[in-house]
């Protein structure tokens, strides 16, 4: 211990920080960032994350393509995105230097484990020259870090062969930063003890890297000074760190409870939709059903055989999987019954980019599917907005017997932030009566049941489960005859069919509430958007705000049928621009709903809008 | 729950015109079921029968019940999902070869594997009907249809063989123009717990007359239907002069007279291995010669349904009804003060 260097060291505070661990995918990355962010959540601070991870496994060692990193931003206060670059990159070897250096601001900290710069990792990095000694950090602040080494002197008393002690130097890399930001260490160590209470050896070899990570801050004497970031002014309320695919998991089973009806999910395993499968599947005390099915097609089938027989049948998936679904999703419009079909939105076409996301799938949504097959579409905002988005969701299918797309993506399920946690006494009742009784009379005015006669006011037709004597019926993909349910291939009634359909999602719109405005007096420029974009498109505003300028921001959750004031709203403003992460769909369903000459800002790369973009875009619209 | 009330047939059929082709074998599987109904002591509420899509699957419209017609293939996970969620329920599948073999392959065997408790009938006319005669899946090498006009490549699906592949835990055949061997039939499957699969030879007497008549007609019956009765050796012929032996080559005809009366082969259905199960479904390379017909396999095992309802009640008994606000107070949480 060199007391010197404590003595002279300062600590500086911070209103903000955006750090990025990034490694092989091997390294443990995702795992240390979710570490630093729960540390971080527990101690106060407003946080939002974005783990960016390759869809491989365990890509070559070392390469590029293999580069798993986490980026979390912790600040004091109110913050509504993961940041749009780094103040502190982590890099454990170089091919994550070099995947991540562009991405830093001049003066930005890189923390590198020296003992991976070897000529052999260089050279699979494709680093022609070392980046050490050429000059290319100049303008970085460089601290060269022995992590491999340290690690396995720290771990050799447990006796672990060096090959596996090697594999804690995630934790020595988790330690170090600890150290740096004035995280607490006791979390950490306890939750090694608990994740690793199986494996003694793994379990003491990362508490010692660990220990040796903060400790070598301490004691080197390579940091001149030690950062601070207070904890962050919340609202008064009891706190999570959550993310979207386990809040909107959350919401399901909550939306089971507030229905009053056993959910029953049919899925088939699919990046990044699984987390809810898995979460789901952990709940069966609370009577939810979950089955991995042989394809995302039996998935939504058998989803949909559940909510016929009067549970609520959901399907979760993404990308190609929602291609599979279409055909029993159209069966849904046609039978009339409740059903969730949650979307976890990645790059596309095809496979396109598994792990990395995009908001391309809102016209498929709309329209993908044959013949006139109108679908309730609802969005989720933030990672927490997902639980609310599912009650949502889940509200409008039951109360309408239709089903509903919900639309997440990567970004948010995969994406954390601190959540209050609700009082499930303030959430609202969606339970719904089943038919008892014969609501109508057959051939020779016999009591029937006639499974196609409307409530006049929802147009939902009545839900009669099997089991229920006297209402026993037939219903099928055939177009029905309006009120009896008797196939018919009547010209007329086909077109009331038609028309009685569109016009029961469309009156959707009476029951949602008006899309709020973030206005401002005198501003020239909406800016709409929907899902995802909420957190950069908010902080993109409040920036163009801070310098003076005049903006407004209305953002949709319901995206079919739109809320009712939206047609006033974008027709209240000069100039509407949407940002969105695909090629302009929700514009297009803007501009041909409302004839209002709606620009689009557009963003293809598998990775979230960067507030900068949006404040840029957002300005030259004001001066445009 | 008391007894079901007594019922007719009449109670289990709708106002529904039955629309198959006059003179097609579907007429006669509809009555066989509508009549056998009221004598399994079940109730019309708590039966569904569920399909797909071809000529069988309007099935569902013919019977006063809960049922759905739904789309090509996935009747048998449609029919998962609800039989899951709701053990309560009997449960049918009405499918046919192209139905549940070739564009709902895949599900039909995924829900024979899970052992989900259905009762699956499929009816194989060897034929697409409803799109007007195109080769099927259980059609013959060489079959000559509208879109095969040189005849077809494909070799045929054996759907007993495919089911019992598939380790379906009740495996039968019967056929359209036997009435009672029928209802015999679909009682079995019916009481069978679990997934119970059944062939019926049906014919189509507009796209595919005739497909069965080699085994099917009055003469020729007793030569190449091969009865399978459990506990019973394998024999038949008019005069009961064949028998099935099973030996070092699997199993195989033989007269009766050659191998003698104890060297047949006695039929177990109950056997847990499917493999001579499996070798008697490969007697015949087709309807033309020699068939068994009957129950193949019936044996027990747990019912999916059940197994995941024994989960919740495991799982509530385990850990108490689930309680919301525990749930989401279940990860790692901080309190924020009021700032009084």
């Amino acid at each position: 211990m060199t007391e010197t260097a404590a003595e002279t060291r300062s600590t500086e505070e911070l209103d903000r920080v955006v750090i990025r661990f990034a490694g092989d995918s091997g390294d443990g990355m995702q795992l240390t960032g979710d570490r630093f962010t729960s540390v971080s959540a527990l101690f106060g601070n407003d946080l939002s994350t974005l783990p960016d991870f390759p869809a491989e496994i365990r890509a070559p060692a070392g390469t590029l393509a293999g580069v798993s990193a986490f980026q979390v931003h912790i600040s004091d206060h109110d913050i509504l995105t993961p940041g749009d670059a780094p103040n502190v990159l982590v890099a454990m070897n170089p091919a994550a230097l070099r995947a991540n250096i562009n991405d830093l601001p001049v003066g930005a900290s890189v923390i590198l484990n020296i003992d991976s710069f070897d000529e052999r990792s260089l050279a699979k990095a494709g680093y022609d020259a070392n980046p050490l000694e050429d000059g290319s950090l100049d303008g970085f602040t460089v601290f060269e870090v022995p992590m491999t080494t340290l690690t396995l002197e720290a771990a050799k008393e447990t006796g672990a062969k060096p090959r596996d002690a090697e594999r804690s130097k995630n934790f020595f890399a988790l330690g170090l930063v600890t150290w740096l930001y004035h995280r607490p260490v006791e979390p950490t160590l306890e939750w090694i003890g608990e994740r690793f209470a199986k494996n003694q050896m793994v379990e003491q070899s990362n508490s010692l890297a660990f220990k040796a990570g903060y400790n070598f801050g301490e004691t080197a004497e390579l940091f001149q000074a030690t950062y601070e970031v207070k904890p962050a002014a919340l609202a008064p309320g009891t706190y999570t760190n959550i993310s979207g695919n386990t809040a909107l998991a959350w919401g399901l089973v909550a939306a089971s409870q507030l229905a009053k009806l056993p959910i029953f999910l049919g899925s088939y395993p699919i990046t990044p939709a699984s987390d809810i499968l898995h979460e789901l599947s952990k709940h069966k005390n609370f009577g939810v059903r979950t089955l991995q099915a042989e394809d995302e097609i039996a998935g939504v089938a058998s989803a949909l055989g559940a909510s016929f027989g009067g549970q609520l049948g959901i399907t979760t998936t993404s990308g190609p999987g929602i291609d599979l679904k279409s055909e029993t999703v159209g069966l849904a419009v046609s039978l009339e019954l409740p059903l969730l079909i949650i979307d976890i939105q990645r790059g596309g076409p095809s496979t396109g980019l598994p792990t990395k996301t995009e908001q391309a799938d809102l016209l498929h949504a709309m329209y993908g599917r044959h013949g006139e097959a109108p679908v309730p579409i609802v969005a989720a905002m933030t990672p927490g907005h997902c639980f609310y988005a599912a009650i949502e969701a889940a509200r409008i299918a039951l109360k309408y017997r239709t089903p509903v797309f919900l639309l997440s993506d990567g970004y948010l399920a995969n994406g954390a932030e601190p959540w209050m946690l609700p009082n499930p006494d303030d959430l609202p009742d969606i339970s719904v009566e089943f038919a008892t009784e014969p609501n109508g009379s057959g051939e020779e005015g016999a009591q029937a049941f006639l499974p196609y006669l409307r409530d006049p006011e929802t147009l939902a037709r009545p839900w009669a489960v099997p089991g229920t004597p006297g209402l026993e019926h037939r219903i099928g993909g055939l177009e029905k005859e309006d009120g009896s349910g008797n196939i018919s291939y009547d010209p007329a009634n086909h077109e009331r069919m038609v028309q009685l359909r569109a016009a029961k999602v469309a009156g959707i719109a009476k029951d949602i509430p008006p899309v709020e405005v973030d206005r401002e007096e005198g501003a020239e420029v909406l800016v709409v958007g929907w899902g995802s974009t909420y957190g950069a498109i908010q902080a993109a505003v409040r920036r163009v705000r801070a310098r003076g300028k005049k903006v407004a921001h209305a953002h949709l959750m319901h995206l079919n049928p739109f809320p009712a004031n939206l047609a006033q709203v974008v027709h209240s403003y000069p100039k509407v621009m949407v940002p969105e992460m695909n090629l302009g769909q929700l514009s297009r369903l803007l501009r041909s709903d409302f004839l209002v000459d709606a620009k689009s800002v557009s963003k293809v790369q598998g990775q979230p809008f960067r507030v900068a973009e949006l404040e840029t875009a957002i300005l030259e619209m004001i001066d445009a | 729950m008391p007894d079901a009330p007594t019922t007719t047939k009449k109670d289990w059929s709708t106002d529904q015109e039955v629309r198959w082709c006059p003179g097609c074998g579907d007429y006669s599987i509809l009555t066989a079921v509508q009549m056998l109904m009221p004598d399994l002591g079940v109730r019309r509420e708590s039966t569904v029968f569920v399909s797909g899509i071809g000529c069988s699957s309007r099935f569902p419209y013919y019977m006063n019940t809960y049922g759905m017609h739904s789309i090509h293939g996935r009747a048998p996970a449609i029919a998962t999902g609800l039989a899951v969620a709701r053990p309560d329920l009997d449960v049918w599948v009405i499918t046919g070869d192209g139905d549940g073999l070739s564009i709902g392959g895949n599900h039909l065997i995924h829900a024979l594997r899970r052992n989900v408790n259905l009762t699956i009938v499929l009816f194989n006319n060897q034929i697409y009907g409803l799109t007007k005669g195109q080769y099927s899946p259980t059609s013959e090498v060489g079959k000559v249809t509208k879109s095969t006009p040189f005849g077809s490549l494909d070799r045929p699906f054996n759907p007993i063989s495919l089911a019992l592949g598939a380790e379906a835990t009740f495996v039968a055949r019967t056929h359209d123009m036997d009435r009672k061997h029928m209802q015999a039939t679909f009682t079995r499957a019916y009481e069978h717990k679990g997934a119970a699969f059944v062939e019926v030879y049906q014919n189509c007497n507009v796209f595919n007359d005739g497909a069965f008549e080699q085994i099917l007609s009055k003469d020729a019956r007793p030569k190449n239907l091969i009865p399978l009765e459990h506990g019973q050796p394998i024999r038949f012929g008019p005069e009961g002069e064949k028998g099935v032996v099973l030996d070092g080559d699997g199993v195989r005809i033989a007269d009766v007279a050659d191998v003698g009366e104890d060297k047949l082969l006695v039929h177990d259905e109950t056997r847990t291995d499917p493999s001579v199960a499996f070798m008697l479904s490969r007697l015949a390379n087709g309807p033309y010669e020699p068939t068994p017909i009957g129950v193949f396999r019936a044996i027990q095992a747990p019912d999916y349904g059940t197994a995941v309802q024994q989960q919740l009640l495991d799982a509530q008994e385990r850990r108490g009804p689930g309680d919301l606000a525990k749930l989401l107070a279940s990860g790692s949480t901080w309190t924020v003060g009021n700032g009084k």
